[in-house]
Order: structure tokens, then C-alpha cells, then sequence
């Protein structure tokens, strides 16, 4: 070898054996997918998901598990195919071995099997479509939100509670829509005085508002996510309905609707799996951390997010950062052994929550902002429905 | 349905009515006088809502609210016609398309730059907060001024282009722009002007509509489809036809929305009408529009091209 070679040759060699041992020392940084909708009429839901997964994982210092994550934020505008293209580009070209956030469940209908087929861990912290739940499960599949339907079983429980004879439905008519209303159907045993399906891309609802209002229901069960949750509180406060048709709902009021609602949506009601005012240490603390970081209330897809990241830091953690093990990061997800903002959390055989659900009503807290604020526990270890079609141990 | 019902019906059919009418008006006119496909015309709506909750955060006043909308969307309009659309008016109308729907996606980001993800709050005074009683049934004061503003917007708008010089030059454009150029008239300044009042509609309409639906980034794409029903129902550049389209439209939607489902119910069995009556419902105004350019396909008051 030449001698004007040999010493950059010596030095290259002594620096990457200091590196290589360096790097020996820590395990590598994991690389996390983030995908959810960021743009579109979900926007504010992507981003509270994302918003409070980033501040769990700066809460850590830009770790989770004691090991440095690096989160790949991308944007499924709420269409499958653009979902599954990029998941293609993190798993092919990123190399992750986890992808988590998941706002549509349209979106995770059509990335949940090939991410399982490439021995991809996914956590899903909002999409938990029945399918999903039952027979299509799967080992490196989790959703740490809730399954579909729960959120609307907990306020046909309520509605029985309540001691509702007559209850009329409203919701879009699509598959998550008629879900939902199932979901409501199955736990409320009343009498259904109307089942109103709109149009998606409808708005207006002052129609059918008016047509309920004539068949004299005891209560109204409505579910409009998005852009027309807001208009349908704003026309059911204009239509004086506020004041003498109890309103009962899901995915209406939440954290990023009642911004835009204010007074108009008070003293409606919503179940749900959080609340910010849920009584524990865990939640408290993220609620305080999440309004200083971010000068808003959190919603419930951002306590979503943040028990999911919290649900990772402690399987990381668990398996000392080592994801090559399939089986074992698996069995550590599964075993959720985490102080959840929810209180208890466990999985179910499907790998999809089994949790307490509560009944919150909009009210105004003592900064003057609108909030939402727990009445009732209906609903305690409650399981999807779905659970024993799926065959996992 | 009883009596009462049906005229609640008709009153959110006539609402409705108005508001697609204050979109139709503009856009027919540029469509129709300047031959230009206006895709953002949607966008402008948008504006319009935008700069009402805007204003009203700052000064708590409906009033000011809708007013300032109206002035921000007639500059708004001025401007995009001064940068944007004068180049296109040659172009072929494929072109327009692609240029406007790169408009639509452009205000979009700058709305949600500036505004926002999350959709924004507008107020109402108190009473227009309330209910008025019409035939035993509570019906939204909000609503009754809506169909105020709509029915005094048409009437100005019948005075402006029925008795007035720019109203003759208007319709004269409409029936043959050469001829008016070649005349001695400066058309670009009617088509500003055009194109200007007509953004300035879509942006009362916008105000208008904020209180009752959301205001969000992309609000104006759903009620485009519904504004080009009413345009291509009422006849391509008549304001005329675009008001009784506007007003036939706004109530066959609604009235068909609310009877066919339970008329569907008593014909068949309650499944078959709960999954066949919405949609029915959401296709009917697209029907009509078919049956009507069958019988006459200029539409139902079309322009006499001289």
C-alpha cells in the first residue's frame, strides 16, 4: 500500500472500531411509523393523536422504553390507497418494525393485513373496526383505543338507565354509521321511534330534526363525526331542541368540536372510553402537561395516542429494546402493563381493549371553557361483541 | 305528515333555496357571460365564512361579521379575476377546470395556514338565538333571516340587472360578448365586475351559512354539486333560472328527503325502505335535473343567445 494511504486507512479503521464499540453499548434507535390524517376533515383528530404521542415521547426525552424512537410522521388523507402506499414506503424503504396512530378506520381496513403479513407490529390508537375484532385478528395487531361499537353500546346502556321508553336515531348512512346504531340498538331496549339515515356528504339536518321532533321521542341518539356533528349541534340549538329533546350522543363533542360549539352544545351528552376529569394520577398529570404544551384541552384521540405511547414505552422497555424477538415484544404488548390515563386497561383475546366506559356531558369549566365533564359508569370491563369470533389464543 | 310539518318542510326547503340561490347567481353569470368554469366558486363560499368568524371573533357582532365578509370576498374576487382568471378566458374550458381546482386546493392550505385544522366558532345575537312559533312548531329565527337576506339579495340583484345600465350591459354580455366589445364597451371591466359580485354572493352566502354548519377547511367542495344542479336546471347565464331552479332544487331536496323514506315504508317492508329511502332521497334533485334537461335542455329559463 502506498504511503500517503496507510495513515487514513489506520485512522479510518481505529475510528470505526471506536464507533462500532460506541454503538455496541446502546441498542439501536427504533424507528416508529406515524400515520394518521392530517389533512381533511379529520385534520384535528390526526393531530391530537400525534400531538400527544410526541409530547409522551419528549416527556421521556425522545424515548420510549429507555430506547431512542425516531417517529416517522406520514398522511393517509383519510384514503386507503394512499395509507397502503405509504405503509409500503415504511416498511420497504424505512425498515420500521412498528406503525401506530391510524385515525380511519377505512385506512386500517386496507393496511391491517399487510402489515400483519410482514410481521409488522400495528397499534392502531383511534380505527377499531369490527372485522378487526373478530375474525380478522391478529398477533401483531393491536388497538389500544376501543372497538367501534362500544361507544355507542355505553350510551344505549345509559339510555336504559335513564329509563327512556321512546328513542329516536339519527346517524350518516355508511357502514360506521349503521354500526353505530347497532352497537346503541343492542343495549337499549326501548322502543325505536325512528331510524334516520342521512346522506354522507349532508348538512343540513333541520329536515329531519323536524321530523323527530313530530314523532315526540323521550330522547334523540345521533352520531355525526366531523363537519357535520358541528352543524348538527349548532341547528339542534337554533331548533330550540336543546331545552326539550334530551340529546344523547357519540363522536359529536369532543375535545375538537366543542372549541367551535361553545355554549350551544351545553348539557349534551356522549360516551366515551376518557374524559379529561377521569380520577386518576396518570391522567391528571397528562392533562396538566398536555394544556401547558399545547394551550388547549386534550381530546379523547389525543389521551388515545398517549396511552398507546405509553403502552409502547412499557413494552419496549420490557423486552430491553430488542424488537427482534417477534414473540416476545408481542407477548409484552399483549400483557399492557402500563398506568393507563384511563385507570385499567387490559387487552382482550382480540387484542382490543377491555375498559371502563363513561357518560360525560358538555358543561363549562372554571376557566369559563367548554369541557366535558363524567355522570356516569354504565359500562365497567366492558369487551366488543366481536371477541369470540376471533380464534387467537 | 301533518300540515304543520309540511310547512316547517317548505320553510328549511325555501332556506335552502336562498342560500343555493346567493351561490348559483354569481357563478351562473360568470359561466354563463364569460364562458369561464368557476370550480372555486365553492372556495369563495368558504372565504366568506372564514372572514365572518373571524370578524366576529375580533368584534362580537354578527352584523359586522357578514358585512365584512361580504367586502373581503368582493376584494377577494376583484383580485383572483385581476391575477387568475382574466388569462384563462381564452383557454379552453378543460383549462379553467384544472386552474380553478388548483385555486380550490390553494385556498384550502391558506386556511388552514392561518386558521387552522379545527373548525371555528360564530356566534349568533340572542335573538336571532331563538325560536319563532309557525303552526304550533318552533322553528329558528336564524333561519326566517336567512330567507330575508336571500329574497332581498334576489331582488337587488333583479333591479341591478333589469334596471340599470351595468344590468343591460350584464345581460348583454350574456347573449353575445363580441358584439358588446365590438360595440365600444370595455368588457373586461364588466367581466371584473362580473366576476367580482359574484364571489361577493358566494361570500354573503358563506356568512350566512357559517351559524349553521361547520367552518372548516374544504366546506365549500360539498355544496358545489348541489350549485351545478341548480345552474345546469335553471339554464347556463340566467340569474331568472337560477332563482326558481335555486328555490325548486332547495325544496324537491328536502320534501323528497323527509316523504320518500316513510312513502318507501308503506309501499315496501321497513328494511328494504330504511336502506333504499336515503338514498333515493340524495338522488332525487339529480333526477329532476335529468328529466328536466329531457324536456327542455337548455334548462328551465335558459338565455336568449341573440
Amino acid at each position: 500500500m502506498k504511503l500517503e494511504r496507510i495513515r487514513p486507512t489506520v485512522a479510518a479503521a481505529l475510528l470505526s472500531l471506536c464507533l462500532g464499540s460506541a454503538l455496541a453499548q446502546a441498542p439501536a434507535p427504533i424507528r416508529i411509523g406515524f400515520l394518521a390524517t392530517f389533512s381533511g376533515a379529520l385534520a384535528p383528530l390526526g393531530r391530537d393523536q400525534y400531538d400527544a404521542f410526541m409530547l409522551a415521547v419528549e416527556q421521556r426525552g425522545g424515548r420510549l422504553g429507555g430506547v431512542q424512537v425516531q417517529v416517522l410522521k406520514e398522511d393517509d388523507q383519510f384514503k386507503p390507497e394512499v395509507g397502503t402506499q405509504l405503509v409500503q414506503k415504511l416498511i420497504e424503504r424505512d425498515n420500521v418494525p412498528i406503525i401506530t396512530g391510524i385515525t380511519g378506520s377505512n385506512v386500517l381496513m386496507a393496511i391491517a393485513k399487510p402489515i400483519a403479513e410482514k410481521q409488522v407490529f400495528l397499534i392502531s390508537t383511534n380505527a377499531g373496526p369490527s372485522p378487526l375484532a373478530g375474525a380478522q385478528c391478529s398477533p401483531y395487531q393491536f388497538v389500544a383505543s376501543w372497538q367501534a361499537d362500544v361507544i355507542a353500546e355505553v350510551v344505549g346502556k345509559y339510555a336504559a338507565d335513564k329509563g327512556y321508553k321512546r328513542v329516536a336515531l339519527m346517524a350518516p348512512n355508511y357502514q360506521g354509521g349503521k354500526d353505530i346504531l347497532a352497537g346503541f340498538k343492542r343495549l337499549f331496549k326501548g322502543e325505536i321511534v325512528g331510524e334516520i339515515y342521512t346522506p354522507l356528504q349532508q348538512l343540513d339536518f333541520s329536515a329531519e330534526l323536524a321530523q323527530v321532533t313530530a314523532s315526540k321521542p323521550d330522547a334523540l341518539f345521533a352520531f355525526y363525526p366531523g363537519a357535520g356533528g358541528v352543524g348538527f349541534v349548532r341547528q339542534y340549538q337554533q331548533a330550540g331542541l336543546l331545552k326539550t329533546l334530551p340529546l344523547l350522543t357519540t363522536g359529536i363533542i369532543d375535545g375538537t368540536t366543542l372549541p367551535a360549539l361553545r355554549e350551544s352544545a351545553l348539557g349534551i351528552v356522549a360516551g366515551h372510553v376518557w374524559g379529561p376529569d377521569l380520577d386518576n394520577t396518570a391522567n391528571r398529570q397528562f392533562v396538566q402537561a398536555f394544556e401547558a404544551r399545547y394551550d388547549r384541552i386534550p381530546s379523547n384521540f389525543a389521551a388515545q395516542a398517549y396511552d398507546g405511547a405509553l403502552l409502547l414505552d412499557s413494552a419496549i422497555s420490557t423486552v430491553k429494546g430488542n424488537l427482534s424477538d417477534k414473540i416476545a415484544f408481542a407477548a409484552a404488548l399483549k400483557s399492557a402493563d402500563f398506568k393507563s390515563i384511563r385507570g385499567k386497561f387490559q387487552f382482550g383475546r382480540n387484542n382490543f381493549p377491555v375498559q371502563d366506559l363513561f357518560i360525560f356531558e358538555a358543561v363549562k369549566d372554571a376557566k369559563g371553557r367548554m369541557t366535558m365533564k363524567s355522570i356516569a359508569a354504565p359500562l365497567k370491563n366492558h369487551a366488543d361483541m366481536y371477541a369470540a369470533q376471533c380464534l387467537m389464543k | 305528515m301533518t300540515w304543520a310539518l309540511l310547512a316547517t318542510q317548505l320553510l328549511n326547503g325555501l332556506q335552502l333555496g336562498v342560500l343555493l340561490f346567493l351561490l348559483s347567481a354569481g357563478l351562473t353569470l360568470v359561466l354563463g357571460i364569460m364562458n369561464f368554469v368557476n370550480l372555486a366558486h365553492g372556495s369563495l363560499y368558504m372565504m366568506g365564512a372564514y372572514f365572518a368568524a373571524a370578524l366576529y371573533g375580533r368584534t362580537e357582532s354578527f352584523l359586522l361579521a357578514a358585512i365584512g365578509a361580504l367586502a373581503g370576498t368582493l376584494a377577494l374576487g376583484a383580485t383572483l379575476e385581476r391575477l387568475v382568471i382574466s388569462k384563462l378566458y381564452q383557454r379552453d374550458h378543460l383549462d379553467q377546470v384544472m386552474a380553478t381546482s388548483g385555486l380550490i386546493l390553494v385556498l384550502n392550505e391558506v386556511v388552514r395556514i392561518v386558521w387552522g385544522v379545527s373548525p371555528m366558532f360564530i356566534g349568533l345575537p340572542e335573538a336571532l338565538r331563538k325560536t319563532v312559533t309557525v303552526m304550533g312548531f318552533q322553528y329558528p329565527a336564524y333561519r326566517f333571516l336567512v330567507i330575508a337576506v336571500g329574497l332581498l339579495m334576489g331582488a337587488g340583484l333583479y333591479l341591478l340587472i333589469h334596471r340599470t345600465v351595468v344590468g343591460m350591459l350584464i345581460r348583454a354580455g350574456a347573449s353575445n360578448a363580441p358584439m358588446v366589445s365590438a360595440l365600444g364597451v370595455n368588457i373586461g371591466r364588466i367581466n371584473a365586475l362580473v366576476f367580482a359580485a359574484g364571489a361577493g354572493l358566494a361570500g354573503v352566502a358563506g356568512a350566512m351559512a357559517a351559524p349553521i354548519f361547520s367552518v372548516q377547511p374544504g366546506m365549500g367542495e360539498s355544496v358545489l354539486i348541489q350549485v351545478l344542479v341548480v345552474i345546469v336546471t335553471g339554464g347556463v347565464g340566467s340569474v331568472r333560472g337560477a332563482f326558481y331552479a335555486a328555490l325548486i332544487v332547495g325544496v324537491v331536496d328536502t320534501i323528497g328527503r323527509v316523504l320518500l323514506p316513510s312513502l318507501l315504508g308503506q309501499l315496501f317492508e321497513s328494511s328494504v325502505a330504511q336502506a333504499a329511502g336515503p338514498a333515493l332521497g340524495s338522488i332525487l334533485i339529480y333526477l329532476m335535473m335529468a328529466v328536466v334537461l329531457a324536456v327542455r335542455p337548455k334548462g328551465l329559463f335558459p338565455v336568449k343567445h341573440g
